[in-house]
């Protein structure tokens, strides 16, 4: 007993190898050269193959704020599309309306894009804390409620006050002004805003509760604080993607968020590993590819694209990461911050 | 008034009185025990204690506060912490992160410090290591501190449990069968720890124990339950004597 002393000052503890303000400044400086590079991918690059990196660059964001409900919290949501239509349908009628040239434009755009997001976070907050009361099967069929609410409200109006909606027909003509560098600068945000969340002491608690909830509790975390906390930043997340499609797309059509499109999402955070952040990375990246690399087989092509799904989850239950990172080492990660 | 106080407390279920009329009393340092033998009530005077169930009548005080009504998370900061009979750890979670859960309540920097890594979250993510190491070396768990806690053997996991309820700086600890499943040698070990902590960490430690012997050996005082009554309180060696309780026990003589 009396060596404790001697064993505190040597643990193990592994620190960031860069101080934080470096990572920081790199991961900015990372944001803003996407613009450079954008101006390069689309003189340069197939537009064909442009808009797949673009669909790649949003569905990361989708999985990612997904995984950070249902795979490190341990919870089950199939109302992802739900939030996702309110983040487009906000960003994409606003614009519809206002739209000005230039510089003002962009800053438009951007407070257009974190709007729609706070709608979906506020939705997910008034969804959430009745819905959280529920476990399991039960959760899983209220937010997906939820999303098909959605889904018929905004297949229903026409208009609320000055803002078009479009209903059934869909919303056209929106302003085009996301591209490569916006669906990057944000899926760089939202994954290092979920990793540095999931990876730390405050953020461990989102893995206790899904570790065990009743022993969470009983360590004193407030369960249901941290289950809504997950829960509204997934949406608020959601909510900014979806703002990107309907500002890249320029259309939107309220069936394209319908509960296939959270099955879809679903299925990329299982494929990628419930809980493993790069998991669902790569899940996002592989699923948005393969369709398109099946276009080879023609008809055939939903069939493979399923049947390499099931044959996967076969060989890899537990998703293509587990629930490691690609870069996991023996040490815990919760030390391995930055 | 002692800093754990519990008054008249009683719990029914339907016609089933699980506890009733149960009165305890625990200061910081004192080390008592909850006896009975299966199905007296002993976990459910736990789980009423720390908010898992709600008393049908009777008041739980914690430092003059009441902690009837309250949910299981407040229970814990306010300093009521426990240890469970059948292992509830976060098996998916390395040994040093099952502590770290224990610190989240002490977190004083918010989501955002988290997102940003501020200077005040490094500081305090930094120094919560440090003191989960230090618990961890104190529990002689330091070397496996990188171990899922799925993968530790039987007596490793019992320990983790209370180095765990430890990180949330507790008052009172509450050990639930805490030697169950060990073999002779760590039994005695334990309860040499049990005891050490009480000292170390300034805690009064209430325990339920199966294993008569290990009680006797270091609580001061024991209260005996049996179908939901306390039938006996005092020292080891009045309730070893007490003629209800070797009843209970062993049946009664003919």
């Amino acid at each position: 007993m009396a060596t404790n002393a001697a064993l505190t000052s040597q643990s193990n503890v592994v620190r960031p190898r860069l101080p934080v303000w470096v990572l920081n400044l790199l991961i900015t400086v990372f944001v803003v050269s996407l613009y450079p590079l954008n101006g390069v991918l689309e003189k340069f690059m197939d537009p064909y193959y442009l808009r797949i990196v673009i669909f790649i660059g949003m569905n990361i964001i989708l999985a990612t704020s997904l995984n950070l409900f249902n795979g490190i919290t341990g919870q089950f949501s199939l109302g992802h599309a739900g939030f996702m239509a309110l983040g487009a349908y906000v960003t994409g009628s606003a614009m519809l309306r206002y739209n000005p040239e230039g510089m003002a434009g962009s800053f438009a755009q951007l407070g257009m894009l974190v709007a729609g997001g706070i709608v979906a976070a506020l939705a997910g907050l008034v969804v959430g804390i009745p819905a959280l009361r529920l476990r399991g099967d039960y959760l899983a069929i209220a937010t997906l409620g939820f999303g098909e609410i959605i889904y018929t409200i905004i297949n229903a109006t026409d208009q609320i006050g000055k803002f078009e909606i479009g209903g059934a027909s869909g919303l056209h003509g929106i302003p085009i002004r996301t591209n490569f560098f916006w669906t990057f600068a944000f899926a760089i945000v939202c994954v290092v805003c979920i990793w540095r969340l999931a990876y730390s002491t405050k953020g461990l608690a989102f893995r206790a509760v899904r570790e065990d909830e009743i022993a969470a509790a009983a360590m004193g975390v407030d369960t249901t604080f941290y289950k809504v906390t997950a829960f509204v930043i997934g949406a608020f997340f959601a909510g900014v993607a979806g703002g990107l499609l309907a500002t890249y797309d320029g259309n939107l059509a309220p069936e394209s968020f319908r509960f296939s499109r959270s099955i879809e999402i679903v299925v990329m955070v299982v494929l990628g590993g419930s809980g493993s952040i790069t998991g669902a990375i790569l899940a996002a990246v592989v699923l948005t590819c393969a369709p398109e690399l099946l276009r080879f087989f023609s008809d055939w092509r939903m069939v493979i694209y399923s049947l390499a799904l099931i044959v996967t989850m076969l060989v890899r239950p537990e998703g293509l990461l587990g629930r490691r990172e690609i870069w996991w080492r023996r040490r815990t990660l919760a030390r391995v911050s930055g | 008034m002692a800093l754990l106080e519990i008054k008249n407390l009683a719990i029914h279920f339907g016609g089933l009185k699980a506890v009733s009329d149960f009165n305890f009393s625990l200061d910081s340092g004192q080390l008592f025990g909850l006896i009975g033998p299966n199905g007296a009530g002993k976990t459910t005077a736990f789980n009423l204690a720390t908010g898992v169930y709600k008393p049908t009548e009777g008041s739980v005080q914690l430092c003059e506060r009441s902690l009837v009504g309250l949910p299981p998370f407040k229970i814990n900061r306010l300093g009521l912490a426990r240890t469970f009979q059948n292992i509830r750890l976060f098996g998916g979670l390395s040994v040093l992160e099952n502590v770290l859960v224990g610190f989240t309540q002490s977190v004083t920097h918010g989501f955002m410090g988290t997102v940003l890594r501020t200077p005040k979250h490094q500081r305090e993510d930094n120094h919560h290591d440090d003191e989960a190491m230090d618990l961890l070396a104190t529990l002689h768990l330091a070397e496996k501190a990188d171990y899922p806690a799925a993968s530790l053997p039987y007596g490793d996991q019992r320990r983790l449990e209370i180095a765990r309820a430890l990180a949330t700086r507790p008052k009172i600890l509450l050990l639930d069968e805490p030697a169950a499943g060990m073999n002779p040698q760590e039994k005695v070990d334990l309860m040499g720890l049990i005891s050490f902590i009480r000292d170390r960490f300034k805690v009064g430690i209430w325990l339920i124990e199966h294993d008569m012997k290990l009680v006797m050996s270091i609580c001061e005082r024991i209260t005996v339950l049996d179908h939901g009554e306390t039938i006996a309180v005092g020292t080891p060696a009045e309730v070893r004597g007490n003629k209800d309780v070797i009843e209970a026990y062993l049946g009664e003589s003919v």
